[in-house]
């Protein structure tokens, strides 16, 4: 009963929303643009994108206005990894579509088919300022996990902003124990794999099995193998990148970035040079795995260094915790990153990693996700104090705050807190 | 009458009769040899290495005690924090460290921690955290799994952790013994082992017992607890049987003869009814602790510690009536059903009710900055309209988990007389751009971030790629 009321509250509070206009002007920000900051900057916002950034753009007359009084502004966060939408409780199997461990499809795998708006983890995320997620599946049945997509945080019907932004595969430790047991078999499975769907339909003619892929996966998987669509690669040991820096050599017009590269610092120089991106881990500097040996928090810098395009991500809950890709990027500057090169790593690097240019950025044309913050976003006692995306201002409530806001107060000298809401 | 007895290393124990029917009043946990049998057969081997006396300069400090002194100074010598306040001589051979524009706090205290028994790397010849093969295995000790050579020690000590509690996996009603150690390089546990530390029980509450034992492993149906009803009768069968075990060797106490038969698992309960053992319970649920303390009640002791805690808030003024820590996350929800109402605010909301809060990790990389974990937590009590001092929120980090493992009279503060565990930050440790330069146990300067010589590098890693990087 009461779950039934807490939902249709946050249901007539979503329709309050979204009747808002999507235009709005911010004055007085202190913003970063994606690429630099800028004082004292306008930001107008018309139907639901940017069309001016100055420090004297003209506000239409009618238009609302919010006065940043010097805050922080910046385009609303990327996550470029998450599990946000797809996972209600982790441990319950049936809340939770991240992996389809006896799954008989590979690359034909949609997540997007599972994504669910009204996730409590959705509303969660959008607080801390994160607006934009790329939502992983994970590896169930084989090196295949299949396809992500990407979405905004709204909640609403339609937030799905790419539902089939990239394929996602495994040639690391654990593609190896899904493929047969080897890192031999992994990489024969992925030859076979490309082959079959460079080759779709041609060869499915005949026959509705390729090498390794059946007719349905080597068609969903034709647009990766011809790099018309980002191949998102989880690969950590120097020796495993080493190897996608050559595959991505014999087959140049693959479109490749790499997820995780603990060691990716030991071969900064030529990922920079083969233009792969890294989607890392902060965190990441224990040998937690063999294929880990060397991590360390300085990764994300000499991979900057070496002229990387770096996105962070926070790996450890990415389906409840994505919002902690902000504190990530603070450690990766309390590490040695520069201010600007960690905020690019949750903004515009992300946005361009998935070939989304119009977001993660605050230039005219972009899209309207904003947030405004009562500190520097980077520093982990800071929050958003407005958040918009396609220029709509968003609730900052969540179930989570509603269960602050019951148990606030622990009197129940009058009634029961079941009451109170 | 005297008994005599053998500790495991051979040596004679005389006890009187006297020691013996002092041993279960509980007021002073002590693992001496207070009954018939040795209490303490891995008694630790750590001793303070050598130091010079140190004069930290001009710094901001938080005592952990709720205290913050501007422009102050901090006085090490012989392992103990000597005196702090403003203007101290420096007096003669005294080493002096400017630490203006630092931050000096106590050393941050883990209590819940599965380094060493869940080393890196995680292959599965490492899993020595979970006795899975029974639910009740009080039996088992946690030092007798923990590997000292888990990189995991050194990082957390560049988090400025200079002790922590390891203890046993939630999968079990009774996980068995932790350990608390200092977070000192060792051979060896004992070498780790924090002196005259009381030993805990790790027991734990709701759906990770019922999961692994009733419907785990693929063995539908498995054995029992298969609900949280057949949890509770668990633990309560497991407190009879200890009640028996107890009265059996009080009355050989008061009447000799035979000794009664040692059981391992019941000299860990009867430790706890004793009041020798410190109980730590993994428990999510508010309902659920509720269960709990009117049980502890049944059989005579007390929760020292709730761990995970995720509902603390819902029932914090009964936690600050009956006195009991909640040792928490900052953040951490929805990762299974009993963690789907956590809410940021939980840490300060049980402060705020003048309840025991603690920030513990239960992680390999959490514990690798704590300090961020309090002031997110922090944050969010104060914008959701409390008013908690920067100063005050650190016993969060060192006094609060100190008291829960029975070592506060050793450290968790920074007062003279005490173990000089000291952290110096690079700026106020609630920044997250602030990190740990130096760290001191008991005076000894462990790690320094600027002074590569002084990072230790464990076992495993020498001769791996990234051997002795900056991690």
């Amino acid at each position: 009963m009461i779950r039934r009321l807490l939902s249709a509250c946050s249901a007539a509070a979503a329709i309050a929303f979204a009747a808002n206009a999507q235009s709005v002007a911010i004055t007085n920000a202190n913003l970063w643009t994606g690429d630099d900051m800028v004082a004292g900057s306008t930001i107008v916002i018309r139907d639901g994108r940017v069309t001016a950034v100055a420090p004297d753009a003209s506000i239409p007359a009618d238009m609302a206005r919010i006065d940043a009084e010097d805050a922080w502004v910046t385009p609303g966060i990327f996550s470029a990894f998450s599990r946000v939408g797809v996972v209600e409780v982790g441990a319950e199997d049936s809340t939770n579509d991240t992996t389809a461990p006896l799954a008989t499809f590979g690359p034909a795998l949609q997540l997007s088919d599972a994504f669910n708006p009204s996730a409590t983890t959705i509303p969660v995320t959008r607080i801390e300022g994160v607006t934009r997620i790329a939502v992983v599946p994970g590896f169930g049945a084989n090196m295949f996990g299949g396809q992500g997509f990407v979405a905004d945080t709204s909640g609403e019907a339609d937030s799905i902003t790419k539902a089939q932004a990239f394929s996602f595969i495994n040639l690391g430790e654990g593609g190896a124990g899904l493929s047969g047991g080897s890192r031999a078999s992994a990489w024969a499975t992925l030859r076979a794999a490309l082959s079959d769907a460079r080759t779709y339909p041609a060869r499915y003619i005949a026959s509705d099995e390729g090498d390794v892929l059946g007719r349905l996966d080597a068609q969903e998987f034709s647009a990766a193998a011809r790099g018309q669509q980002l191949l998102l690669i989880s690969v950590d040991r120097a020796s495993d990148i080493r190897k996608v820096i050559a595959l991505k050599d014999e087959y140049r017009q693959l479109d490749v970035a790499l997820v995780g590269a603990s060691e990716g610092w030991l071969v900064a120089n030529e990922l920079g040079e083969a233009g792969i991106p890294v989607i890392l881990n902060q965190y990441a500097n224990l040998p937690g795995r063999f294929e880990s040996l060397a991590s360390t928090q300085k990764n994300a810098g000499r991979l900057l260094d070496a002229g990387v395009t770096v996105a962070f991500a926070y790996f450890d809950d990415d389906s409840h915790q994505t919002r902690l890709v902000l504190q990530s990027a603070g450690n990766a500057v309390a590490n040695g990153v520069s201010h600007e090169d960690a905020l690019r790593a949750i903004t515009s690097a992300p946005a361009s990693i998935f070939g989304l240019d119009d977001l993660g950025s605050l230039t005219p044309g972009s899209v309207g996700d904003l947030v405004i913050w009562d500190g520097d976003p980077l520093e982990v006692m800071s929050a958003p104090t407005h958040v918009f995306i396609n220029g709509v201002e968003q609730s900052l409530e969540s179930r989570q705050t509603k269960l602050r806001d019951r148990y606030l107060n622990l009197d129940e000298s009058e009634r029961p807190l079941a009451y109170k809401r | 009458m005297k008994h005599a007895w053998r500790t495991a290393s051979g040596a004679l124990l005389l006890l009187g009769a006297a020691a013996c029917s002092e041993g279960g009043t509980g007021d002073a946990p002590s693992k001496a040899a207070s009954g018939a049998f040795d209490k303490d057969p891995f008694p630790s081997t750590y001793e303070p290495y050598p130091s010079n006396p140190v004069l930290l300069q001009n710094a901001t400090v938080y005592d952990g005690i709720g205290g913050v002194f501007q422009n102050y100074d901090v006085l090490l010598r012989d392992g103990d924090i000597i005196q702090i306040g403003d203007d101290l001589e420096p007096g003669e051979g005294i080493e002096v460290i400017d630490a203006s524009d630092k931050f000096v706090t106590p050393g941050i205290i883990d209590n819940h921690s599965h380094l060493g028994v869940y080393p890196s790397p995680g292959v599965s010849a490492h899993s020595d955290g979970n006795e899975i093969s029974g639910p009740v295995t009080a039996e088992v000790w946690a030092e007798h799994g923990a590997w000292p050579q888990d990189p995991g020690f050194v990082r957390a000590l560049a988090g400025g952790v200079t002790s922590m509690q390891i203890l046993p996996g939630s999968a079990n009603l009774f996980g068995g013994r932790g350990v608390t150690v200092k977070n000192v390089p060792s051979r060896t546990v004992q070498g780790m082992k924090f002196p005259d530390a009381p030993y805990t029980l790790k027991m734990a509450c709701g759906e990770n017992p019922k999961r692994v034992y009733g419907y785990g492993g693929g063995r539908f149906p498995g054995g029992a607890p298969y609900s949280r009803m057949g949890n509770v009768a668990g633990y309560r069968s497991s407190w009879i049987e200890a009640q028996e075990y107890k009265r059996k060797w009080e009355k050989w106490e008061d009447e000799g003869g035979d000794p009664p038969s040692r059981n391992l698992e019941l000299d860990t309960l009867k430790g706890v009814l004793d009041g020798d053992i410190l109980v730590h319970m993994h428990c999510y649920r508010a309902d659920e602790m509720a269960q709990i303390i009117d049980m502890s009640k049944e059989f005579g002791y007390k929760v020292t510690s709730f761990h995970h805690a995720v509902e603390s808030y819902k029932i914090a003024d009964k936690l600050a009536e009956e006195d009991i820590c909640s040792a928490m996350w900052a953040d951490w929800w929805g990762f299974k059903m009993e963690a789907y109402d956590g809410i940021r605010e939980n840490i300060p909301l049980v402060h705020n009710a003048g309840a025991c809060a603690i920030v513990h990790s239960d992680s390999d990389i959490g514990i690798q900055r704590l300090n961020q974990e309090a002031a997110k937590a922090l944050a969010d009590g104060n914008r959701a309209g409390l008013d908690i001092s920067k100063a005050d929120a650190w016993t969060w980090l060192s006094a609060n988990p100190a008291k829960s493992l029975g070592i506060f009279d050793h450290t968790g503060s920074l007062e003279a007389g005490k173990d000089a565990d000291v952290v110096v930050w690079s700026g106020d440790p609630f920044s997250v751009y602030s990190q740990a330069e130096k760290v001191y146990i008991d005076g000894v300067l462990m790690f320094d971030r600027n002074n590569p010589d002084l990072n230790p590098v464990t076992d495993f890693e020498l001769g791996q790629p990234g051997e002795g990087d900056t991690k």
